[in-house]
């Protein structure tokens, strides 16, 4: 037995370790759209301190994002509500498989979880502030994700996949069993709160664009989105992201260096956990039913798709599998049609793509899109800077 | 008492239905060290593909046949095609791809026969049998259910135990490189591995199918319950696999039977089950071994 376990035992194989590599500089990467040559000079644009150099980049995401839902129609509109819970969920999974090596299926269940907190809290007579309920549903999301996380921490590879696979299919379960409370299979209708005065004007006067009820919950979406990444992204940078990458990597180093593996492990499923219940809290608000059909293992296994092809452990590439999420299926069900498959079957295409994207990538690109390009760039460096002293 | 012999004698059959799933898993995880979560989506396929049979006129035997061994040509293409490249690497990424196999088998179904439900006949009667005034919850079909997976069972230890690819496949599932040196073709030997856990979970399929309705996703309780059945038994065990599948079906069938509308809950408790295994005997209740690190 001892030689078969011997391959499996590198988990800092080549795709986890590229993974790393890749996740070292996510948070930069967003900024380093503006064309600089080298590593040095683009040092020097940005500020030192981490802080304030993701607070530039959220500042710089914050005028995109309202460009964007102000230059795109209503229809692309309620598209980018949607990239943004998907965008949220997947933010969490990276941390949790890029940064801690820990996988999960059972996310779409924590969105279940967050969205049925968000349905209760709003079918109230008097609901709460909305930035309450959905702290509520991150803080009802976050529990639950503790309890699987405890058990998770034990776990690793297919065990943990197949617990948190038997959470996915089995949690959707207590929606039909409570009946009376959470719908059952016609799931809770959602009433989402109307936009509020302050929002009205702002859009009047940034575009004078008409602020509908769509756009509202675009920006809402837009908002969480942004406020995740930016603690997701200080956190990855932070202690805490070190000691899960070295708990990732190493873990008898780093059980020697004083690290309770569990409790960090843990601690990471709780993270992800929470941005799992938020992405949950938005999907109610913006598809307006928390139905079980909504969070089904497609759903679970669509997540892992985009953090896998946009590359484990980074959160633009968290950001751009999402985007995949939201406009590939429109595309590849319109191609279908031209086939002549019916509507029903050209559906089905979508998640013919994720599975055949997971395969395709795992074998020849294990590090994802930005991983992969990123490889490619810090390799062509190296080989300058080695070069470079040779000639002078 | 005689409500809980029917819902034991369910939980028997349905148990024995697990017990061969969760067979296939541990042949896999014996060999490969990988779960196989397209395991489901497989066996969905061969189903399908036996239904299309039926529904042409053929007899249900000639379908069995003809799925169990498209079973088994799936197995080996699955194994050769996208298994080989990631054998031995990061577990994860092994995990990640039979993830991806899930999900496009089970698409690829839904595009070629449809994601309607449709019914799946049986070989025999589902009519109880009489046991004095009392019918019992025994159908012919569930004594067909039971015979084929003992019979399964049966023929796999006559392979591993009797004959010389058994013993070339134990030898390569217990030390690749030692078993290499000894002139057996590992590669052949793991394909075929995959192959006949294909046949048997294919089988698992069929099985389940017979007398209920069939669509794309019908497997996806079923992969679940192997996977807790084969944990329960230690996932290395395959006689740890069988007993897993029983205790697993009658604890099922005791939720849905004696819990009030226990069966939306049956998913639930396999979750709680393998909550509780996990953390309270990580290694199966047979396992020798208290940790898995590696």
């Amino acid at each position: 037995m001892s030689d078969l376990q011997s391959p499996t035992t590198g988990k800092n194989g080549a795709g986890t370790a590229t993974a790393g590599k890749a996740s070292e500089e996510a948070p930069t990467e967003a900024t380093a759209g503006a064309d600089e040559p080298t590593a040095t000079r683009r040092r020097s644009l940005l500020p030192q301190s981490t802080l304030l150099r993701h607070l530039l980049v959220l500042l710089i995401a914050a005028v995109g994002a309202v460009v964007l839902l102000e230059i795109t129609d209503p229809f692309t509109n309620s598209q980018l509500a949607t990239l943004t819970y998907y965008a949220i969920a997947a933010g969490g999974l990276t941390v949790l498989t890029g940064m801690n090596g820990q996988i999960s299926l059972g996310h779409g269940a924590l969105m279940a979880v967050g969205a049925y907190t968000t349905a209760l809290f709003l079918s109230a007579d008097e609901p709460l502030p909305l930035p309450l309920i959905l702290l509520a549903a991150i803080v009802v999301a976050t529990a639950v994700g503790a309890l699987v996380g405890v058990a998770a921490a034990r776990l690793h590879g297919p065990y943990l996949a197949g617990a948190t696979l038997a959470l996915a299919v089995g949690l959707p379960g207590l929606a039909i069993y409570f009946h009376d409370v959470l719908g059952g299979e016609q799931g809770m209708r959602v009433r989402a709160p109307r936009a509020p005065e302050v929002f009205e004007s702002f859009i009047s006067a940034v575009s004078g664009n008409s602020a509908t009820n769509t756009k509202w919950l675009a920006y809402l979406g837009a908002i969480c989105l942004l406020i995740t990444y930016f603690l997701l992204a200080n956190l990855i940078r932070s202690r805490i992201g070190r000691t899960w990458r070295a708990v990732r990597d190493q873990e008898v180093a780093a059980e020697l260096a004083g690290i309770n593996l569990g409790a960090w492990r843990v601690l990471a499923f709780v993270v992800s956990a929470a941005a799992a219940g938020l992405a949950g809290g938005v999907l109610a608000l913006v598809v307006r039913l928390a139905a079980p059909s909504g969070f089904t293992l497609v759903l679970s296994l669509a997540l892992l798709t985009a953090i896998v092809i946009g590359g484990l452990g980074s959160l633009l590439g968290a950001l751009l599998g999402s985007a995949l999420l939201v406009f590939l299926p429109p595309f590849v069900t319109d191609l279908g049609a031209g086939w002549g498959l019916d509507n029903t079957e050209a559906a089905q295409l979508a998640p013919f793509v994720y599975g055949v994207v997971l395969i395709v990538a795992m074998i020849f690109a294990p590090a994802g899109v930005v991983g992969t390009l990123r490889m490619r760039w810090l390799t062509r460096q190296a080989k300058r800077s080695a070069a470079q002293p040779s000639r002078g | 008492m005689q409500y809980f012999v029917n819902v034991t004698l369910t939980g028997l059959t349905e148990g024995m239905v697990y017990s061969a799933f969760a067979l296939a898993l541990v042949l896999i995880w014996r060999s490969t060290r990988i779960v196989n979560f397209a395991q489901g989506s497989m066996a969905a396929a061969t189903t399908f593909i036996a239904l299309a049979l039926i529904q042409a006129g053929q007899s249900y035997w000639v379908a069995l046949v003809v799925a169990l061994l498209s079973g088994l040509v799936l197995g080996a293409i699955v194994e050769r095609v996208v298994i080989r490249p990631v054998e031995g690497g990061p577990e994860l990424n092994a995990v990640i791809v039979t993830l991806g196999l899930f999900v496009a088998i089970q698409a690829a179904i839904a595009i070629v026969f449809g994601s309607a439900f449709q019914s799946f006949p049986t070989p025999f009667g589902l009519e109880g049998f009489q046991v004095g005034d009392n019918r019992i919850a025994l159908t012919p079909n569930s004594v067909w259910v039971i015979a084929a997976v003992l019979v399964t069972m049966a023929l796999l230890v006559v392979l591993f135990r009797f004959t010389r690819i058994g013993l070339a496949m134990r030898a390569s599932a217990f030390g690749q490189e030692v078993a290499r040196l000894l002139g057996v073709r590992v590669g052949r030997m793991l394909t075929l591995g995959w192959a006949l856990a294909a046949v048997v979970g294919s089988l698992a399929g069929l099985l389940i199918a017979g007398g209920e309705f069939v669509y794309p996703a019908y497997m996806d309780s079923l992969i679940v319950f192997g996977f807790v059945a084969a944990v329960l038994g230690g996932l290395d065990s395959p006689i740890g696999a069988i007993v897993g599948g029983l205790i697993l079906g009658l604890a099922l069938s005791y939720v849905s039977g004696y819990v009030e509308r226990g069966s939306a809950l049956v998913n639930v408790a396999a979750l709680v089950i393998l909550m509780i295994v996990l953390l309270v005997r990580p290694g199966g209740l047979f396992a020798s071994s208290t940790a898995r690190r590696a």
